[in-house]
């Protein structure tokens, strides 16, 4: 529950809020079918969108709300934004809202950028003279002034979006729900979204975001909120949320997995790889596990006949079949011994986490002793883990790198070559 | 949200919150932009259509016109509707065309608004607005549409020797039960065609039917002169005059062309039983709003 304002209403109270729809089993679309069969009744099955949501935002806050698709994020935003009656629980909003969220809805694109803003200026709560007054200003700023007699329908989709995002920062509103707007528009437009919302924000104003986009959530919002299958899994701080999302969604069906590994199996068959999983530095199975802390991954072998020597690999492949590690205990144990047949075996290989903040894939084999190829069974897809971190620089691994600048007056290119 | 239900609820948690919000409704209380919006949408819509093609307002004019010109030709030059004599067959032409013009601002209105809701979707889902601008805003760019017609047919008018009448002022009065009356169809069918589908093409016909059921082509004396006699008749003639279009295209036609025909109350055999199509209308309009009322709330879950 949030916490009651010191001072002053907190802009959004949201209070056990659910959200049921009625799924219709067989819809009834016409008149006919119901005057046929006037006694039938409508069977629907219910769908519970939104299960006892409860938060507050505070005033010039940064809020983001996070889910999966289908998980009710869009749902709860239209419920904030007064286009969904609300089933049980309350909301209240304090401060003039903006009722659009999503940019350059309304427009009509038989018409010129002059009549389009004045109406989507009037649907966001302006008067027409404040939203004809703003139209240079408008216009201007989407740097359209040379196409404002154009039809929309010849704008190009990035003038679009330019136009109905300069609309759309014309609003007075005190609190602000944006959905996705970040899946329209170039990296250079996104930035621009986000500047001017940064310093709305500044301004005192409260921004509700809804992305499935963890990057941006990271990076722009004070607090967050996730959602998996209408119900509350996590309020506070960005990465938190962040952490559990990629959780939730790398997260796995064990049966499902089961069955890969069969589909995988390769080998003679003479030992089993019997289980497979990654340890963090606690030494606690996981499927998180966070960047700089030390990883083991471990598999437990059943040997069925004598093995001399067999030899463990392990790859971990990233989502795109690039194996971004490679060990075989071969390297150090080429002599590992005689295993007799009902013996088990643990094989580990532990390594600091220097992998990106992306999902991987391991894949173990046990080959005889020799050149790795000769197989006795192969271990794939059996489970996945994601590597979760703050700073994704974006490569393939973050490794530790000292960064040095020297401050060298006036010397040259070629001098520095020398 | 009713009101009981806030009063069942045990105190609310936060000081100075004030009331929570309701979903979207067919009203608001932001009259202002109500109007605004209904008024912009459908000047932009009449701006799309005046200026979308190089004839717009040719076009705008043509189609009552046209439809007058094949209806003229059949009914007065080959089988001589206007030419009996009767007091209802004087100033025919006069009185066809601002029929059809006025049943073409109801067909326009209700027949328009059908989809409205539907086709608006986008909007719908969108933006939070109160959803009653969506089939007012399609009753309104009907009556601009009216207006400019209604212009021409002053101009055929004072060319066929209509002169100026004081009962002209009675155009505001008979209008506004045009709109009301349309309105009110325009609201049912809006909120109905969400749910079901097949109300375009049952609409259609209907209102096809009403139109040969209202005193467009056919005088309202020459229908009564038929069905006057015999009780099957009679009865007929009773619904007949159940249809509010007959009152009102009559009174038009009574007000604005020529006083030597029937006025509606003289048609319906005392003003006392103007009371009947005038209840029609008043409750045409209730029941139109109730039910699109109701259906505002949830009309963008169910789309």
């Amino acid at each position: 529950m949030p916490q009651p304002p010191a001072s002053g209403p907190e802009p959004i109270v949201v209070q056990s809020l659910s959200k049921t729809f009625k799924v219709p089993e067989e819809r009834t679309h016409t008149l006919k079918e119901r005057a046929l069969h006037p006694m039938r009744r409508s069977s629907h099955q219910s769908f519970s969108a939104l299960k006892d949501i409860s938060f507050g935002v505070r005033r010039g806050e940064f809020f983001g709300i996070a889910g999966r698709n289908g998980s009710g994020k869009s749902t709860l935003l239209k419920c904030l934004a007064g286009i969904y009656g609300v089933d049980q629980g309350k909301i209240w909003m304090n401060g003039r809202l903006s009722p659009f969220i999503e940019l350059g809805v309304g427009f009509n694109p038989d018409l010129a950028a002059r009549d389009n803003v004045v109406l989507n200026g009037i649907m966001m709560g302006l008067s027409p003279r404040e939203a004809r007054a703003r139209y240079d200003a408008v216009i201007d700023f989407a740097e359209l002034r040379e196409f404002e007699e154009l039809k929309l329908k010849n704008y190009s989709s990035g003038m679009h979006v330019r136009l109905a995002f300069s609309v759309a920062i014309q609003v007075d509103a005190e609190i602000l729900l944006v959905d996705e707007v970040l899946a329209v528009g170039d990296a250079s437009f996104q930035q621009k979204c986000f500047d001017v919302f940064n310093k709305m924000r500044d301004s005192g104003r409260t921004i509700v975001f809804v992305t499935h986009d963890m990057g941006s959530l990271n990076r722009f919002c004070h607090r967050a909120l996730l959602l998996e299958k209408g119900e509350m899994v996590h309020l506070g701080e960005p990465h938190e949320v962040a952490d559990r999302y990629l959780e939730i969604n790398f997260g796995r069906d064990p049966e499902a997995a089961a069955k890969r590994v069969e589909e995988g199996r390769g080998g003679d068959g003479e030992a089993r790889i019997v289980d497979a999983w990654v340890q963090d530095e606690h030494g606690e199975r996981s499927t998180t596990l966070a960047q700089g802390q030390r990883v083991t991954v471990k598999a437990l072998v059943n040997f069925l006949v004598d093995v001399e020597d067999p030899a463990a690999g392990l790859y971990i492949l990233n989502e795109d079949h690039v194996a971004i590690v490679v060990a075989t205990s071969s390297t150090e144990h080429e002599r590992s011994g005689r295993f007799k047949a009902g013996e088990s075996a643990l094989f580990s290989f532990s390594f600091e986490n220097v992998l990106g903040p992306r999902r991987y894939n391991p894949l173990f084999t046990l080959a005889h002793r020799g050149s790795g190829l000769d197989l006795m069974d192969r271990f794939e897809g059996a489970f996945s883990f994601v590597v979760t971190g703050p700073d994704a620089t974006g490569g393939l691994v973050d490794l530790p790198v000292e960064v040095g600048i020297e401050r060298s007056a006036a010397t040259s290119a070629q001098e520095l070559a020398l | 949200m009713s009101t009981e239900t806030i009063a069942a609820e045990p105190a609310v948690p936060y000081e100075g919150l004030g009331r929570p919000i309701h979903g979207p409704r067919a009203l608001t209380d932001d009259w202002a932009r109500f109007w605004h919006l209904t008024y912009n949408i459908a000047r932009n819509e009449f701006k799309l259509k005046f200026f979308g093609s190089a004839l717009g307002y040719v076009w705008q004019v043509m189609r009552p016109l046209l439809l007058f010109g094949v209806l003229y030709v059949f009914f007065v030059v080959i089988s001589g509707a206007g030419k009996g004599g009767n007091p209802g067959e004087a100033a025919y032409g006069v009185q066809l065309l601002g029929s059809i013009v006025l049943f073409g601002f109801f067909g326009e209105a209700t027949g328009g608004a059908v989809r409205s809701v539907v086709d608006r979707e986008n909007l719908v889902r969108k933006i939070q607005f109160p959803r009653l601008v969506i089939p007012l805003s399609i009753a309104l760019l009907a009556l601009f549409n009216l207006a400019m017609n209604l212009v021409v047919v002053l101009v055929f008018a004072l060319i066929s020797d209509v002169t100026p009448m004081l009962s002209w002022l009675e155009l505001p009065l008979i209008l506004t039960l045009l709109i009301l009356f349309s309105t009110g169809i325009a609201m049912w069918l809006a909120a109905m065609f969400v749910k079901f589908r097949d109300i375009q093409p049952i609409w259609e016909v209907f209102s096809q039917i009403l139109f040969y059921a209202s005193p467009v082509i056919i005088p309202a004396e020459s229908v009564r002169e038929k069905l006057e006699h015999g009780e099957f008749h009679h009865i007929l003639w009773h619904v007949y005059l159940l249809n509010p279009l007959v009152a009102i295209f009559q009174q038009f036609r009574h007000a604005m062309v020529n006083h030597a025909t029937l006025s509606a109350g003289q048609l319906y055999g005392g003003w006392a039983y103007l009371l009947e199509p005038l209840g029609i209308i008043a409750l045409t309009f209730a029941i139109g709003f109730w039910v699109f009322n109701r259906s505002a709330p949830s009309v963008a879950e169910n789309l």
